[in-house]
């Protein structure tokens, strides 16, 4: 296999993008997963589809369209669909968790009609709803890339901030923290790591990656920054670990890394509960 | 009250959803060093006229000083500490260490993009030590019992020097004897490190020997006074006041112990 990777660029390509999904999914899903919106992934899943088909379709009618790589698309619906939830959510104010199945289900409705449009139901639904490792390209690993680069800074430089909010939004905005405008800067973050990230696993897929490892570490990390970490750890570990199995047995690469983050959060699972009975 | 620095003065508040008086007409003020207790049945206005001192609400009438600054003006938030009556119902299962959430309380002091130093570490332990907590300072916030996790956001509160401390009914969820605990910690915080203290709570039989000024709050303020004063006041008004019959316990005050 390492053999392949030197000589096939689309195996470098999966591998590199793998790499980085694996530590910025994980890393946005710990502060997701901790505040209670672990379904804010799937539903902006659904809307990055919808506006790759979107792009598909006017690709079909204009030929210069058709140079854009779709994902810039995707990542603009998704930024839109992220602040289109936290509207729902005002509006909907007793019933937040509404909000979710309306975005997932109008992206989803939305993606499907603007496909068969763009005659791209067969071949390219598939790929979108379940990720295409070897699909991926030159230029969209340069857009992993550059998200992972802005993901890594912006996390860095407002993690206190992420933090306290998380923990408790409301002392926080007491203490003078500027909430709304930090969950803003966060939910684009999480509307541009989805729409990159579901190449790789695919829309229906690419919440299992902001969320499983995370559902393993939370079972087992002392602190938020060890959570994190453990995370990250568990997410690089499901996905080049999925990577390889799908190559060597010839599977799915999404649905084997989403498996093997599900074997991880079982294995620490296990080890919780043997650790406790010692105790 | 008037020849000691005013740290928070309220003057003339009035709040109301339509004709629905929430606050009418309070005017108190918080004089340096004092352990001022706020209380008031459930329902009172309590809530409310703390999101007006944080500047969260606005009241229609009347304005808010803190440190002689009108509100709007008023900027150096560190300088208030705040322990919420939410700290208590806060998600348990939060992966965050007691270090990690008492340095939450560094956030705002710290501002945008930067770093905690060593200082800071040495700060969030000094913090932990004067509440008694630092031996716990790698376990999980969620680890901890009730009373362990309320002296933790007093650390949190307190871990940016601040000049007073603003507790909303922190005892609530907590176990009678870590109360006790609690409010000798308090009593401890006041006199010898001089934090003034605002303790807001609905349970008015167990501060009046532990706070040095006492405001009853039920919409409008029909109290306030030092807590000498406070007991002289008639249980007859008291009753009228909760709307049932109150006991206060009467204690011996001026040797400045609890």
């Amino acid at each position: 296999m390492i053999q392949a990777l030197w000589q096939f660029e689309f195996l470098q390509n999966a591998f590199l993008a793998g790499v980085l999904i694996g530590i910025i999914a994980p890393l946005l899903g710990v502060f997701i997963v901790v505040r209670r919106q672990a379904l804010i992934a799937d539903a902006l899943s659904h809307i990055t589809l919808a506006g790759i088909a979107a792009s598909l379709l006017i690709g079909k009618y204009s030929s210069f369209w058709q140079g854009i790589n779709p994902v810039y698309m995707g990542m603009a619906f998704s930024a839109a669909g992220s602040l289109f939830i936290e509207q729902l959510r005002k509006v909907y104010k007793h019933f937040e968790e509404l909000a979710i199945p309306i975005t997932l289900s109008g992206g989803i409705g939305l993606g499907v009609v603007f496909l068969s449009l763009a005659d791209g139901f067969n071949s390219d639904l598939f790929n979108y709803l379940f990720g295409s490792v070897i699909a991926i390209s030159r230029s969209d690993l340069v857009a992993v890339a550059v998200i992972t680069v802005v993901v890594l800074v912006v996390v860095t430089l407002l993690y206190k901030e992420l933090f306290f909010l998380s923990f408790d939004e409301e002392h926080a905005v007491v203490s003078g923290i500027r909430g709304k405008s930090i969950q803003f800067i966060f939910i684009l973050l999480v509307a541009f790591v989805i729409a990159v990230s579901m190449q790789i696993v695919g829309v229906l897929l690419v919440s299992a990656l902001m969320t499983l490892p995370v559902a393993a570490s939370i079972r087992i990390a002392k602190g938020f920054k060890q959570t994190i970490g453990l995370s990250i750890l568990f997410g690089e570990l499901a996905v080049l670990g999925g990577l390889v199995l799908a190559y060597y047995l010839d599977i799915a690469p999404g649905g084997t890394i989403v498996l093997l983050s599900a074997l991880i959060l079982v294995a620490v699972l296990l080890f919780k509960r043997l650790k406790q009975r010692k105790s | 009250m008037t020849n000691s620095n005013t740290i928070i003065d309220l003057q003339n508040i009035s709040f109301h959803y339509g004709d629905d008086y929430v606050l009418d007409d309070i005017t108190f003020s918080i004089p340096e060093g004092a352990f001022v207790g706020l209380v008031g049945p459930n329902g009172s206005g309590k809530s409310t006229l703390i999101k007006i001192i944080f500047g969260l609400l606005k009241p229609q009438k009347g304005y808010v000083n803190i440190f002689g600054q009108r509100i709007n003006k008023f900027h150096d938030w560190s300088k208030i500490g705040y322990v919420s009556q939410k700290a208590n119902s806060f998600n348990s299962g939060f992966p965050a260490s007691v270090f990690e959430v008492v340095s939450m309380g560094l956030t705002s002091k710290l501002g945008l993009f930067k770093f905690m130093k060593s200082s800071h570490r040495d700060a969030v332990h000094d913090a932990l030590q004067l509440v008694g907590m630092n031996e716990y300072s790698s376990s999980n916030i969620g680890d901890l019992s009730g009373g362990q996790q309320q002296r933790v956001f007093i650390a949190r509160a307190l871990v940016s020097n601040p000049d007073i401390l603003i507790l909303d009914e922190p005892t609530v969820g907590v176990d009678a004897n870590s109360t006790s605990d609690f409010y000798q910690l308090l009593g401890k915080l006041n006199r010898d490190n001089g934090i003034t203290l605002l303790l807001v709570t609905h349970d008015i039989g167990t501060i009046t020997d532990k706070v040095t000024h006492v405001a009853c709050l039920n919409r409008s303020l029909h109290f306030h006074g030092e807590t000498e004063e406070f007991e002289q006041f008639s249980d007859r008004d008291l009753s009228g006041f909760y709307g049932h019959h109150v006991h206060v316990l009467s204690h011996d005050h001026g040797h400045g112990g609890v």
